[in-house]
């Protein structure tokens, strides 16, 4: 949870770990309050780490694979957008600066300790800036042979970047958004998405709260754009699912500093009056994907309700605190690595890269050509401590998981729900399906 | 219904009669570590209950015994240690130093060498459990889980469950010489007793790998289908051979059910209904029954080996995870 920022030149690659001991979450939280922010960039700086991923780290006894003469190496491209977003209201979630990276290093680190019996090396550069030059720095490598791109970019420069490489031997793997729309009517056939779309999420939630019965849904939303897409995505779910959208409200707020002295006294009185005479409903449906009110909801409600969307009960393909089907090991590995807890942006980078790695060993091969190929064929899947394989949809290029339905500190359920019943994959009753899809570029 | 109350009847008269002029060749007792409890079930092998519940460290998991049955060696995940109980007082003897997180364990044949899946780690410890130290470390893929031995010693198989392989390990150099590729998250591996066949389950590619270990080529691949199962559900984990060889066991985990393979055809000739979750299984003595350890429904289940139908399931602690039976 080190929540350093720092201001990044264009195109310019910093990558910091905090190689120190790994403390107690809590004690970590505790510094941060107290130590002033120059302290942990000093702290951050004292490591600088080359753009190749280290490789895996081996415990004592263990010997990291020597990079032989006939040893093929596969190299794999990470770009990050920068964006000038307002803050989440949460200091508990503002994003480190290596969100994302961090996963992609440990997927290196992984394929790496599989490499070294295969006689494979993987390696992975990080760009980090405007979207314009990050295109002209991905076309570069594209050119010098680099074929696969993990890409944390808006959903606009995502489909920038894909048009660039269009028929070049590129795939690009989205990680940075949730977006229906890149994986329907926008669709790119170079793009494979990892994240869980809004109607994924939307359904993930759903399918536990009609379980649980609780079928009447108060829905609030923000004014974002994206916000609106998350309500569509939500109201989506309740027709789908038999659930109600029983009253509906748009939360107007001017965002301002992220934090001031005091504030609470305003919000404490502001909420209740918001959502004061809703209709009878069981649950308050949340749609704030910036974070930046959903969190005054939960308790500040005029009527004693539970609270989800984006706020209070959440859906997302990774939960830092996730131990089920071998999770813990996978945690540790990460948080050796890192020096923090692993986020659902972490997780999302380390199974794209993953996915390039079981390609190559799966296929022994390097090249582009035949790893796309057997990516996007329907033999293709990958084990991601989900408890089930994952694989992608043929029709958008989807990855197919369950999805973690949790509150901020634990695992509440997954989803699928038991009894939501799909004629080939249960994982498919999450999400726009087949018959629904409006992508083309993967079928012509 | 009526054909396992006969067989209950039956076993009690014979436990009885068994009791009386004790010991047996039917005496044994089964041990199920249960890993959310933190205990040792004590299974009688002729009552086939639990008749002792024994506090251990934490997170026990695989098991096994010394070759003369006095030692229970238990890997307790959460202590990072594996701890040594005498099968009869059931008092800790001593703890071996394990490496992080030891999950399964094997030992060799010639009673003194312990091979130990550090999942953390990435590594394989091995250790001599009489001395109590560690004689050397044999770096794997990621998550090391499954442990073989050929029956001659000769080869130790790890399983690495992110890796996807089945690393052979010469027991002389401690080295690997050979990694086969397996389905996704490779579980255990077992040899059959004339070392011509090694089985390794994956669970979540959802197959059996039969592989020649003199040559390391796959034989075969074992597949199953439960008709009102979803596949993503078939999720082999813990396998057993019969003595003969001729029958292979897999424990098919969410699927709630074992498979019983032909070890020539690789075809499944059926699957016995268990408890929920069931992940390990040890034989008793003679073949003849099967104890499985069923996570989510906190029992055990035992199989006649011979008719292939599950007569009992035995409540233990909670999330049983391992279990040995030992003749004694």
């Amino acid at each position: 949870m080190l929540t350093m920022r720092r201001d990044r030149h264009a195109a310019g690659v910093q990558h910091d770990i905090v190689r120190r001991r790994l403390f107690p979450l809590t004690v970590i939280l505790a510094a941060l309050f107290a130590l002033p922010a120059s302290v942990f960039s000093a702290i951050a700086q004292e490591n600088e780490v080359p753009s190749a991923a280290k490789p895996s780290e081996p415990a004592k006894g263990a010997v990291a694979a020597p990079v032989s003469k006939d040893t093929m190496t596969i190299p794999v491209l990470l770009l990050k957008e920068t964006r000038t977003k307002n803050q989440p209201i949460s200091l508990l979630d503002l994003a480190p600066a290596d969100d994302g990276i961090a996963g992609a290093k440990l997927a290196i680190a992984d394929n790496n300790t599989t490499g070294q019996f295969v006689k494979q090396n993987f390696t992975l550069d990080v760009k980090e800036g405007a979207i314009d030059d990050l295109i002209k720095g991905a076309e570069a490598k594209v050119a010098e042979g680099v074929g696969f791109i993990v890409a944390d970019l808006e959903p606009a420069s995502l489909l920038k970047l894909a048009d660039a490489l269009k028929g070049k031997d590129a795939l690009v793997i989205n990680v940075g958004s949730a977006d229906d729309s890149v994986r329907e009517e926008n669709c790119r056939a170079n793009i494979i998405h990892i994240p869980p779309t809004r109607t994924m999420q939307a359904d993930a939630l759903g399918q536990y709260l009609v379980w649980k019965k609780w079928t009447n849904w108060f829905l609030v939303s923000g004014p974002q754009p994206e916000d609106k897409l998350f309500a569509d995505a939500i109201k989506r779910t309740a027709k789908r699912f038999g659930a109600k959208i029983v009253d509906e409200r748009e939360f107007k707020y001017e965002p301002g500093s992220r934090r001031s002295d005091g504030g609470f006294e305003q919000i404490q009185q502001q909420i209740p009056t918001f959502t004061q005479g809703a209709k009878e409903h069981d649950i308050v449906m949340v749609a704030d994907e910036g974070q930046l009110f959903g969190d005054y909801i939960p308790y500040r409600t005029w009527s004693p309700r539970p609270v989800a969307g984006t706020a209070g009960l959440v859906a997302s393909s990774w939960h830092p605190a996730l131990e089920l089907w071998g999770g813990t090991q996978f945690q540790n590995r990460f948080r050796r690595l890192n020096n923090r807890i692993m986020r659902s942006l972490d997780y999302d980078a380390w199974l794209a890269v993953r996915i390039v790695g079981e390609a190559a060993t799966r296929k022994q091969t390097g090249s582009f050509k035949d790893l796309n190929a057997f990516i996007h064929s329907p033999e293709f899947e990958v084990a991601a401590f989900k408890g089930v394989k994952t694989t992608l949809r043929a029709w958008n290029g989807q990855l197919r998981q369950p999805l973690v339905v949790s509150t901020p500190k634990l695992l509440v359920s997954i989803s699928p729900q038991q009894g939501f019943l799909h004629p080939t994959s249960e994982l498919d009753t999450l999400g726009l399906d087949k018959p629904e899809t409006k992508c083309k570029a993967y079928t012509q | 219904m009526s054909r396992p109350r006969n067989f209950l009847t039956a076993a009690l008269l014979t436990g009885a009669a068994f009791a009386l002029c004790a010991p047996s060749a039917h005496a044994f007792t089964a041990y199920v570590t249960n890993e959310k409890d933190n205990t040792l079930s004590v299974i009688d092998g002729e009552k086939l209950e639990v008749v002792k519940t024994i506090k251990i460290g934490q997170r026990p998991r695989g098991i096994v015994t010394s070759k003369d049955g006095k030692w229970l060696i238990i890997c307790t995940s959460d202590d990072n240690i594996v701890q040594v109980y005498d099968s009869t007082t059931f008092e800790l003897v001593k703890t071996l130093p394990s490496g992080p997180d030891p999950e399964l364990l094997i030992l060799h044949p010639d009673g003194q060498t312990l091979y130990i899946a550090n999942e953390d780690d990435n590594l394989v410890t091995i250790v001599d459990i009489v001395k109590g130290t560690v004689v050397s470390n044999v770096p794997v893929g990621v998550e090391p889980e499954g442990m073989g031995l050929s029956p001659d010693g000769k080869t130790l198989v790890n399983t690495s469950e992110t890796t996807n392989m089945a690393h052979f390990i010469d027991t002389t150099t401690h080295k690997t010489f050979d990694n086969v590729l397996v389905d996704s998250r490779p579980r255990v591996a077992m040899f059959n007793k004339t070392g011509t066949q090694l089985w390794v389950s994956s669970e979540i590619g959802g197959t059996a790998t039969v592989i020649n270990p003199a040559d390391r080529k796959i034989i075969g691949k074992v597949t199953f289908e439960i008709q009102g199962v979803a596949k993503e559900a078939i999720q082999p984990v813990g396998i057993r051979i019969t003595n003969d060889g001729k029958k292979a066991f897999i424990a098919l985990g969410p699927a709630n059910r074992v498979a019983v393979v032909d070890t020539t055809t690789l075809k499944v000739e059926k699957y016995i209904l268990v408890g929920q979750r069931v992940w390990q299984m040890y034989f008793s003595p003679d073949d003849k029954y099967l104890f499985t350890t069923n996570g989510a429904s906190n029992d055990v289940t035992v199989i006649d080996v011979t008719n292939l139908k599950a007569i009992k399931s035995i409540k233990t602690g909670r999330y049983p995870w391992g279990v040995v039976v030992s003749p004694n």
